[in-house]
This record gives structure tokens, sequence and C-alpha cells, in this order.
């Protein structure tokens, strides 16, 4: 039946306008019954009440958002410092990964020691080993600060996938773009400063962006040896109100923080797997 | 003393003889065209020429001195001759005029205030001048390989390669890159080229050479390889390549 807006459509146009508008119409409908069953049904559960007043209480959420709020400041002061150490750290141990001249040698094998190490050992312990290790060599204030050595282990910890991501950005990037830099006299350092890092950088944004996305959420590790951010702001209130609604709090300002930045790193894979094409 | 001198130069990959004792001797000014089926050993040869690959024997002399000694800094050889690839390899994040000044820059020292007159007349001499400050994937395949052999003459080279360099174009893109050849030929360039255009290398060349197999099979001047070929594998080559 085609209406008046259709007029002037091809058969196919038409054909693909009536599939679309239909399909519009399927997924309304099972979203629509998959959230009202979610809705009627779930209250239905037994432990539904309980669930729902310790978890979901709106007065407590209230309460505790501002705190909540505030202790974050303190993920994001972790965060912010650490992403540029990890950043540069990560660039290094690439660079001394992929070194060739033989005096650097024992650079290659500390930059496989480091990320084999530091790949392999739970995030949570590096922090628990640096974070406790370390300030119990004694150090006077303010070297022995949970902060300063928390940070270091998630720097360490993050280096090490972070340089391998940078590695496989400069596998990536086409050897004929090596040889023609050679061929107009370029030095190898230079060729790698000038033209292969600068793409292979490119390359790695969107996977770099994941890290910077689970590097946020695991600033909340360092809870365990001290920091008051908003995990353990939320541990204190949970205990405080006996209610676990401040734990789901924190969830939302951490999911209102990560959830564009996935999105943006998702948009930018997508527009490279486009260019690539 | 001949510009560049190529005495029984070998090269292999692995069992693979790619280049099986290959003499060549190119004068100043000379435009040599590398002609043969792929896989021959016309591109590996000139990587050779540039040292992007070291040969197993023999030697290559450009100005009478050995380049191919091992561990000879193979910078300051590069420097002195451009090549020019099939696939263009621009640098993908740099402007044309970017991509044109790197090695000047970097090699040479020359800042960009002091590069760019030289590097805009060369732009404007091989019709580019509105294209400088455009990105590769802004250009055209022929504007593209324009631009890369503007990159490689900035260095002022003293022998150019070129590598298949229209292989990669559309055919009414071709004539754009060979009047550039015929330019620099017309400027006393010396010049070495690996090939399929017959048409170009028969009207252009001083000396054509064929491979076959990492050997030069004949060698003369494009008349009497194109008319009168004295070997048989030429003959069935050109039959083919010229149908």
């Amino acid at each position: 039946m085609p209406g008046p807006s259709t007029a002037g459509m091809t058969r196919r146009e038409r054909y693909e306008a009536q599939q679309k508008r239909r399909s519009a119409l399927i997924a309304a409908t099972s979203t629509v019954t998959v959230v009202a069953a979610l809705y009627f049904l779930v209250p239905l559960a037994p432990g539904w009440a309980k669930v729902q007043q310790s978890f979901f209480n709106g007065e407590v959420l209230i309460k505790t958002f501002p705190k909540l709020l505030d202790a974050f400041r303190i993920n994001v002061m972790i965060f912010a410092w650490s992403a540029p150490a990890i950043a540069v750290l990560g660039l290094l141990i690439a660079l001394a990964r992929d070194a060739k001249s033989p005096a650097l040698f024992p650079l290659r094998i500390f930059g496989a020691a480091f990320t084999d190490v530091f790949r392999g050992v739970p995030v949570i312990l590096t922090v628990y080993l640096i974070g406790f290790g370390i300030p119990g060599l004694g150090l006077p204030r303010p070297w022995n600060s949970p902060y300063i050595w928390g940070s270091l282990a998630l720097i360490l910890t993050y280096s090490a996938y972070v340089a391998e991501i940078f590695r496989s950005g400069i596998d990536s990037v086409h050897h004929s773009q090596r040889a023609a830099a050679l061929s107009l006299g370029l030095s190898e350092r230079q060729v790698m400063r000038d033209v292969v890092l600068p793409q292979a950088i490119r390359n790695v944004v969107p996977s770099q962006m994941n890290m910077l996305i689970a590097l946020q959420k695991d600033v909340s590790l360092l809870s365990f040896i001290g920091p008051v951010e908003i995990f353990r702001q939320a541990g204190v209130f949970k205990s405080l109100l006996a209610n676990f609604t401040p734990y789901v709090g924190a969830a939302i300002i951490f999911l209102v923080v990560t959830i564009p930045a996935t999105r943006y790193a998702d948009h930018l894979m997508a527009r490279q797997m486009r260019e690539r094409r | 003393m001949p510009k560049l001198d190529l005495r029984g130069v070998v090269k292999q990959f692995g069992d693979h003889m790619v280049c099986n004792g290959i003499d060549l001797v190119v004068e100043e000014g000379q435009m040599v065209c590398l002609i043969g089926a792929s896989g021959a050993g016309k591109s590996t040869l000139l990587r050779c020429i540039n040292l992007l690959e070291p040969i197993e024997d023999g030697a290559i002399y450009l100005d009478g001195q050995d380049i191919s000694v091992p561990g000879l800094n193979p910078q300051s050889v590069r420097a002195r001759i451009g090549i020019v690839f099939q696939s263009f390899n621009l640098f993908p994040h740099m402007t044309a005029l970017e991509n044109v000044m790197l090695a000047p820059r970097r090699v040479r020292g020359q800042s960009r205030a002091q590069l760019l007159p030289e590097v805009k007349a060369l732009f404007e001499r091989f019709g580019l001048a509105d294209r400088m400050n455009k990105y590769p994937d802004q250009l055209s395949g022929g504007q593209q390989q324009r631009v890369a052999i503007v990159r490689a003459l900035a260095m002022k080279p003293e022998v150019m390669l070129f590598d298949e360099i229209t292989s990669a174009l559309d055919p009414q893109l071709v004539g754009e890159v060979l009047d550039v050849l015929l330019m620099l030929k017309g400027q006393g360039m010396t010049m070495v080229m690996a090939t399929h255009e017959m048409g170009f290398a028969r009207q252009a060349a001083d000396k054509v050479c064929f491979l076959k197999d990492g050997r030069i099979v004949e060698e003369g001047p494009p008349q009497s390889i194109f008319e009168t070929p004295t070997q048989d594998a030429t003959q069935r080559f050109l039959a083919r390549a010229l149908k």
C-alpha cells in the first residue's frame, strides 16, 4: 500500500522501506515484552523485597551519592597521573624490546622479562606486594604513601600490556614504509621516530583506549592498601548503614564515565576497520 | 669511469637465486631499462644497488667506489641514490610537502624555511604546485607517484632507480609519470628502471637489459633488443610482451 510519501520511490526502495518498518516494529515489540517481563516477574522472586531494600534503596542512594562522587575524585586523580606514566613507560618498553643494537641487548632482555612478569601476575597481587612491600622498608613520609606505591603497581602492570600493544602497532606498519624511509638516507632511529612510530601509535589508539578504561576501573584495587577512593568509601557506607546500595551508586558513577569512553573506543575501532578496507 | 658498475652481483633468498651473477655498466646520464618477466630479479637488483638488500657476492661500484663493502654505512650511499617504488610508499601521516622535506631536514639538517623555495620549485616543475599540502590519500595514483619522485629528487641524488613505477597505475595515469622520466632524462639524470612499459623502453632507453632467472640474458640499444634480439628467451619474452 504505497502511501503519498512513497510516491517517488523505485520498486526496490519501496520494498526496503517496508522491510525497515517491519524490522522496527518487531524490535520494539520484543524489547517491550522483555522489559515488561523483567519488571513484572523479578518482583515475584521470594527474596525481591529484601534485595530491593538492601541494593536499590533510594533514600540511601541520595544520602551517600555526593560523598561517593567526592571519593571518585581520588580515582580520577590516581588515574590522571598514572595514565601518562603508563603511556611513556609502555612506549619505552616497546622500543627496548625492538632494540637492534647489540649494546642494547640487556635492554631487550629487561623489556621481555618486564612484560612477562607484570602480565603474568594478577594486578591485585602486584598492588599488594609493591603497595605493602616498599613502604615496609621503613621509608619516611611522604615516601611511604600508598598512593605512590599503589600507583606504581598500576603503572608497572599496565605498562606491560600497553607496551605489547605498541609493539603490535609497530609490527602493523608495512615494511615498505621502512624501506622507503631508509632509501632516502634516514637512520634506523629516524625511521622509527618519524615514519614508523607516528603510524603505529595511530593504529593502536582504539586498543589503548580500552586499556585506559580498564585502568579507570582497576584504580579501585588501591582501596585494598589504603586510599579511600570510591569503592572503599562505598564499603564504609555499607558498614555504617548496613546497606549495599552505595555499591550500586559507585557502579553508576563508573558507568557514567566508562560507557561513553567504551562507545568512543568502539567508534574509533569501527572507523579504523572501514579505513583499512 | 662508469657512474654505476655492477660486477657479478649475486643475491640469494634462502635457496632461491634471485640475482645470479649480474654485470651491468651504467654511464653518467644514461637511462637503462631492465625488462623481463616478474620474478626475473629486476626489482631485487634495484634494491641491492640502493643497499636495501645486502648482496652475497660480487661488487657494486658508484663512481668507482665499492659501495657493497660489508659494514659500510649505507646511509651516505642511499642519500646519493634515489629509488621510487611500484607502490609509491608515501608516508600517509604527512602531507606531500612534509614527505618531500623529511629527508633533507633529517639527513642534511636543513630547515623548512631553507628548503621551501627549492622544494616548491620542484613541485611546480612536476605540475604539483596545488597538491603540496594534500595528504597522500587525497591524491590520485599518478600524483602520488610524482610526489614520490619529487621526494627522491629532493635529496639531489646522482642516480635514480625506478622499480616498475607505473605498474600500479590506471592506464590513463601512466603517461603523466613517464613524462616526468623523460624530463629527468633531458636534465641528464642517470637512471635505471625496471619496467613493463615496452613502448617507453624502446623510445627512451639508452640501453635495454633483458633479465631471466637472475641473469642478464641480452643487452644492447633498444633497436637491437626489440628488433633483432639474438637470444631465444628474449624473442619469446618479447613475442608475449608486445602482443
